[in-house]
């Protein structure tokens, strides 16, 4: 039964790796609830996300050379430019890129890189549900 | 039919779809390897290709990208951190694809300071490089249209003015 066994080892493989490259779908309003549950847990007077203060957070630099719009621009629905490589990077509002804010993984990734490149330390859940809350804010 | 029969016959067929299958996997992967520069892998395109082209592995020895794979969180001024998983794939995915000899046989970090690449490009002017539209020699696309395929070649090159 020696073949038996390896072959159910490779459908098992390829089983466990669809599984592994299927991301979980999700939606931007999901997403800024786990944000919400953390600021709540992270801060007793939580108060809300605000789009405005998501704004000028997105639009200002932290103490280093970038701004989040240095490279997702001032209009986040227009696409964006890689501010060192040139590389061209598509629209970050949901309502121009239905892409956006569909993959928590993929979000906590990047939050987790640009934070670092543009404050040199994570963002708050606060931060992030304010970013996201002035991106959800942006119609077409 | 006794039961041993049609176990072995289970066990013919068993073995004839696991050797056909390894055999697509050889195959697949000794196309990849000859096209050379074309040789791909979707986590490295994806994680690779996000903030830059995806350089072709070809183009660094095997100890660069192994150097490069060790510092992703401090990469070239931005943090490019990944999870254990896929860094163990690209990893794998560069080194088995890296260069060797004239092209790959210089450990630089950047393929933008190897000798072959400051020799390819002697002819192009400083002021090409400061172009608005170029911005940086890593930004292969800029002039090689066909970049994102792993198509260098000097005919189909255009510098932006
Ligand atoms: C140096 C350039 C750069 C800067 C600065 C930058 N980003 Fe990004 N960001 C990227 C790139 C590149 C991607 C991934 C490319 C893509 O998904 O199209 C990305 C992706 C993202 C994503 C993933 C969204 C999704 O669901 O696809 C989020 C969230 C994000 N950035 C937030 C921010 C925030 C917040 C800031 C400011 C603190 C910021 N970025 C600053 C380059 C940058
Ligand atoms: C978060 C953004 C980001 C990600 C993700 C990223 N890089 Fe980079 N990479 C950069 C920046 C910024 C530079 C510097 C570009 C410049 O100086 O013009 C760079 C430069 C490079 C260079 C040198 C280019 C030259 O000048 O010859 C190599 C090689 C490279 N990256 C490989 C990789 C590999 C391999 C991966 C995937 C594991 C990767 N990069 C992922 C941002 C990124
Ligand atoms: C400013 C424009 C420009 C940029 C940016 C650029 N190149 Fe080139 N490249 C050229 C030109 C022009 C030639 C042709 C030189 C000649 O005709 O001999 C060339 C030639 C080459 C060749 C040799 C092609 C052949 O047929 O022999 C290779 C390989 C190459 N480039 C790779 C790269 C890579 C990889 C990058 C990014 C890391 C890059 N180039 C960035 C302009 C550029």
């Amino acid at each position: 039964m020696q073949p038996f066994k390896s072959m159910a080892g490779v459908l098992l493989a390829g089983a466990l790796a669809l599984t592994g490259l299927a991301a979980v779908a999700a939606t931007p309003a999901e997403i800024q609830k786990t944000f919400e549950a953390e600021a709540r847990a992270g801060a007793p007077g939580f108060g809300g996300f605000s789009a405005e203060r998501g704004r000028q957070f997105f639009d200002s630099t932290h103490g280093n050379d970038w701004s989040c719009a240095s490279c997702h621009t001032l209009n986040p629905r227009q696409p964006g430019k890689h501010a060192k490589t040139g590389k061209e990077i598509a629209p970050m509002a949901p309502a121009a890129n239905p892409q956006r804010f569909s993959d928590a993984a993929k979000v906590e990734k990047w939050f987790k890189r640009n934070c670092k490149d543009v404050l040199g330390r994570a963002c708050s859940a606060q931060e992030k549900g304010d970013v996201l809350a002035y991106l959800m804010s942006l119609a077409k | 039919m006794n039961k041993t029969i049609q176990m072995k016959m289970f066990d013919v067929i068993v073995w004839a779809v696991a050797l056909l299958f390894a055999f697509g996997l050889l195959a697949g992967e000794a196309m990849a390897e000859s096209k050379g520069v074309a040789a791909a892998n979707a986590t490295w395109k994806a994680e690779c290709g996000s903030c830059h082209l995806a350089y072709p592995p070809q183009l660094l020895p095997a100890s660069s990208w192994r150097q490069i794979m060790a510092g992703l969180p401090r990469h070239f001024g931005a943090d490019a951190s990944l999870d254990a998983a896929s860094a163990a794939e690209i990893g794998a995915f560069l080194e088995r694809n890296a260069g060797s000899g004239r092209r790959g046989g210089e450990a630089a970090l950047r393929i933008t300071e190897t000798r072959w690449f400051l020799r390819k490009h002697d002819e192009v002017r400083p002021s090409a490089w400061n172009n608005p539209q170029v911005r940086t020699a890593a930004n292969c696309s800029a002039c090689h249209g066909g970049a994102e395929r792993g198509d260098f070649d000097e005919h189909a090159v255009r510098i932006p003015r």
